[in-house]
């Protein structure tokens, strides 16, 4: 088909309606079921979405009309997303683990009119919230379970819709051919999503994106990663988010791979062995999570494996990254490197499911050097990316062999880039939103006079063109005696230990830098059961001597190492505690995407900020904590602070 | 001895009436009286060594009461086997996990399924012909469980390996593949934490209202008891001290007094 054919598919629906007619028998989605994988066609999908659409017509779905859509990755879900935007209606994906306050927020201010959710829970969620979201008529869900004996005037499982659908269509003789003409009548300036930003600094608000500018954005990733038909994911990164919309909905109707739904959150690893993915996405956390497993496996393994588990990771350090840039390296290494590939990165690679991965990519938050170097010495092709959900995504991504721990990569294609004179970084780009919902204040604040838009990060361009993040604007700062302050890097070294789980830095305007850690309760409980430690708690572990011992080592060694960055030096960790508990979404201190709100932190424990700078070798706290029911309950404790010996920064004399 | 009736949710689907049993010298029943009413959660509870294990033991036919009757679905019990009551309908679990620790969460569940295959030995011992066609359909029915109980993650991991809160989840799982009418918990929430508590506490109420099995659980957690069951009977050294809703045992002085102590 020609590039000008391809350009009048401007909206998703367009391209199912092409990948239908062109690979009507390519599989378009799997779905593991019963312990199989049942796979639905590009043609059948395409059946299906049509008939569901016709269902929603019946229901009272009009143009313009919000659906939300709220739940794990399954096939029902996307569909519901299809057929709204066949018929021109908006689907708002809702994050499925936001407790009900938060959900009737966003349901509420996005005057959704309809829900398509995944179980009782959601409905019960739903439910309880109703007479805060009076727009809300009718909520429609995917798994019957629990619900058989729930009012259902207002209550409909999908499936009926979609056999609704069906039957409609062989009743009257046009009932199909609308729903092509609503299809056809779809606009490249018309709102094809809206998602809401997962809020670092406040109340989430709802952006707005075109179908054009949506489709634009992924045929111009599609092709700059050379993705095609035979590609596959696993999609199991929440609905809501723009990596999953992008990713795995977006560039999939693009570029018509198929897209396998995971059995459960649990089994997604397994899955993603199953089906081979070739393609991943994945923000910094799952690849610290996947590395501390690994970790953990291996000081349980016997010590002739452990043994060659760290030489062979020894010759990735050194060789590996060489090799997957094609640079020269000698012989003699290659073929120690081959040995190491068949003997434990091979076996590693399929143990995580990447075996026949093509691309990776990482983003959402700054990932830590060394973890992406481990990756990368491997042989998985992981790159960064930058982006927003501002931007449908993509701000720059690395283009292959020409990566590097340290940028994101030159601008994306078509995307412009210029630092402002405060050194933020604003971008146009083909996925460029077209507002927020209902805040056209917000919107110009975000907008600068010329059309860019502001992505409140702090960044430059080095000597090759590429960008450089350095961190949120407004988180960057300056200690007192005037160092530069770069919490999120100091953070992200913290988090390579795989003992250590979230960090917090503080420092701004203080004579020092200190630390609230999080421990990682999978790995430092596996210590924990090796060295006989006796607990009960995350609190009684974190309060732990020895644990405090372990930690103040890693801090240790992230000193030493920022004291050999001329830029950083001054910025050492000199306290530290470990938190009482573990930092969490529904207690606010995180986003739902899992990045730390570091002001609302600094509120919540103020007594521990102030032991920290206040010399206190102890404090005490108490905190109201919710549970994922939604009670409110509280814990208070002791912690403990603990002081950490820096090293002497030797100033770079002026040459 | 008449043939089984067909029982409307709310008939007596088991009669148990004067029951006495005795170990040697030791009484652990004497004289206990009750009914399992279909489609309904009956817990019995009661302090340690009260008979209720005893009491569940009798009801499947592991133990004989030397008086006393019991009758399931109209007819009256003559003594018989364990087996012979998983034949009728009755299924298990045991305060103590009682599964293969070395087979798989999937194989112990088709366990379940063993009275249900019917395709000839020699089929079987093949796994050939009529006896795969057999399994594939047991084995989809297995699978719906393992949905049910949201196990799907741990499908292939040996029992041995798991959580004690999951291994009493594959446990309720295999008594499920047996398609019980009558399903018998013997302490479902014993040693769990809070959070396993409460998503039992869900899976027992998922199955009496999916399933419409009609359920008889020991429980020593008074609050998941009272949540949970629609009446309630008491045992104390072997009698019955109190029957009813929740609400009722809960305001009986001798309920209070046996559970809270009382000087003498």
């Amino acid at each position: 088909m020609s590039q000008s054919a391809h350009d009048a598919l401007d909206t998703f629906p367009k391209w199912i309606a092409h990948h239908a007619k062109v690979r009507p028998e390519r599989p378009a989605m799997r779905f593991k079921d019963a312990g199989i994988w049942q796979e639905w066609t590009w043609a059948q999908m395409f059946d299906i979405v049509r008939a569901y659409a016709v269902g929603l017509t019946d229901l009272g779905l009009k143009r313009g009309d919000k659906i939300a859509i709220v739940g794990t990755n399954r096939p029902k879900l996307y569909w519901s997303i299809m057929a709204a935007q066949c018929l021109g209606a908006v689907p708002v994906p809702v994050y499925a683990d936001a407790v009900a306050d938060e959900m009737a927020y966003v349901l509420d201010h996005a005057e959704v009119v309809m829900a398509a959710v995944q179980d009782q829970e959601q409905v019960d969620k739903l439910i309880s919230v109703k007479d805060r979201v009076p727009s809300l008529t009718q909520i429609i869900y995917d798994e019957p379970r629990g619900l058989r004996d729930y009012d259902h005037t207002r209550l409909h499982p999908i499936h009926a819709i979609i056999e609704r659908g069906i039957a409609m269509q062989h009743e009257g003789p046009d009932v199909r051919g609308r729903i092509d003409r609503a299809i056809e009548a779809g606009k490249a300036e018309d709102m094809s999503i809206m998602l809401y930003t997962s809020g670092t600094t406040g109340r989430s608000k709802g952006v707005m994106l075109s179908a054009g500018g949506s489709v634009k954005a992924c045929r111009d990733t599609v092709a700059f990663d050379k993705l095609n038909d035979n590609d596959e994911v696993l999609a199991y990164l929440p609905l809501a988010w723009v990596g999953d919309h992008y990713l795995n909905y977006g560039q999939a109707l693009v570029a018509g791979f198929c897209v396998n739904c995971p059995e459960s959150p649990e089994t997604a690893v397994d899955d993603r062995r199953e089906v081979g993915a070739t393609f991943f996405f994945a923000p910094p956390r799952v690849f610290e999570g996947m590395l501390t497993r690994i970790m953990i496996r291996m000081e349980d393994a016997s010590a002739l494996k452990r043994s060659m588990f760290h030489h062979f990771i020894g010759v990735a350090k050194q060789w590996g990254e060489k090799i997957l840039n094609g640079e020269s390296v000698p012989l003699g290494a290659r073929l120690h490197y081959a040995l190491g590939e068949m003997l434990v990165y091979g076996p590693l690679k399929n143990v995580m499911g990447f075996s026949k991965m093509r691309v990776g990519y990482t983003a959402g938050e700054a990932i830590g050097p060394e973890l992406f170097s481990f990756y990368r010495s491997i042989g998985i092709n992981l790159k960064q990316l930058y982006g927003q959900t501002e931007a449908f995504l993509y701000v720059t991504c690395q283009p292959d062999g020409q990566i590097r721990a340290d940028t994101v990569g030159p601008p994306a294609p078509n995307v412009e880039i210029k630092i402002s004179d405060e050194g933020e970084l604003l971008y146009k780009s083909p996925g460029m939103f077209i507002g927020y919902f209902k805040e056209p204040e917000k919107t110009a604040e975000t907008m600068t006079p010329d059309g860019y838009v502001r992505t409140g990060d702090s960044g430059f361009f080095d000597k090759t063109g590429h960008i450089r993040i350095i961190d949120r604007a407004k988180d960057v700062g300056k200690l007192a005696n005037g160092a530069l302050f770069a919490p999120k890097y100091i953070e992200n070294k913290l988090k390579f230990y795989p003992n250590i789980k979230e960090v917090v830095a503080y420092g701004q305007g203080e004579d020092f830098v200190t630390v609230f850690i999080n421990i990682d309760m999978t790995a430092v409980g596996n210590w924990a059961e090796r060295n006989n430690v006796a607990y009960a708690s995350y609190q009684e572990l974190a309060n732990h001597p020895d644990v405090y011992k372990i930690i103040a080592g890693h801090v240790d060694e992230v000193n030493k190492s920022l004291a050999g960055e001329p830029m950083m030096a001054r910025s050492q960790v000199t306290r530290f505690l470990i938190l009482p508990k573990e930092l969490d979404a529904d207690d606010g201190e995180l986003t739902r995407t899992q990045k730390v709100r570091r002001s609302f932190i600094a509120e919540r424990y103020k007594p521990l900020i102030e032991a920290l700078y206040n010399g206190a070798k102890e404090a005490d706290i108490s905190l109201e904590v919710t549970f994922e029911d939604g009670r409110k309950g509280s814990i208070s404790g002791r912690v403990r602070v603990a002081d950490v010996q820096g090293y002497p920064v030797f100033e770079e004399k002026a040459a | 001895m008449s043939a089984p009736v067909e029982l409307k949710r709310g008939d007596v689907m088991l009669a148990v009436e004067n029951v006495s049993l005795r170990f040697g010298g030791v009484k652990a029943i004497t004289d206990v009286s009750f009914d399992i009413r279909k489609g309904e959660i009956r817990a019995i509870i009661g302090p340690n060594g009260a008979g209720k294990t005893s009491m569940l033991n009798c009801i499947n036919g592991f133990y004989h009461p030397q008086e006393g009757r019991i009758t399931y679905k109209g007819v009256k019990r003559e003594k018989m086997r364990p087996y012979v009551a998983a034949s009728q309908g009755i299924a298990r679990t045991f305060q103590n996990v009682a599964l293969f620790k070395g087979m798989t969460t999937l194989d112990n569940i088709m366990v379940g399924r063993t009275l249900k295959m019917n395709s000839p030995f020699f089929w079987q011992i093949w796994r050939h012909g009529p006896a795969m066609n057999e399994e594939v359909a047991h084995r989809r029915f297995v699978e719906e469980i393992i949905d049910f109980l949201e196990i799907e993650h741990i499908r292939k991991v040996p029992v041995g390996k798991l959580p004690y809160g999951l291994q009493k989840r594959v446990e309720l799982g295999r008594a499920l593949a047996m398609e019980p009418e009558l399903l018998l918990l013997d302490e479902p929430m014993a040693g769990m934490n809070l959070e396993e508590k409460e998503d039992m506490c869900r899976f027992i109420i998922d199955v009496s209202s999916q399933y419409g099995t009609t359920i008889a659980l020991i429980e020593h957690d008074m609050g998941v008891v009272m949540d949970l069951s629609d009446r309630v009977v008491v045992l104390e050294y072997g009698r019955k001290i109190a029957d009813g809703t929740p609400a009722e045992v809960k305001a009986n002085q001798q309920v209070i007094d046996a559970y809270l102590g009382v000087g003498h």
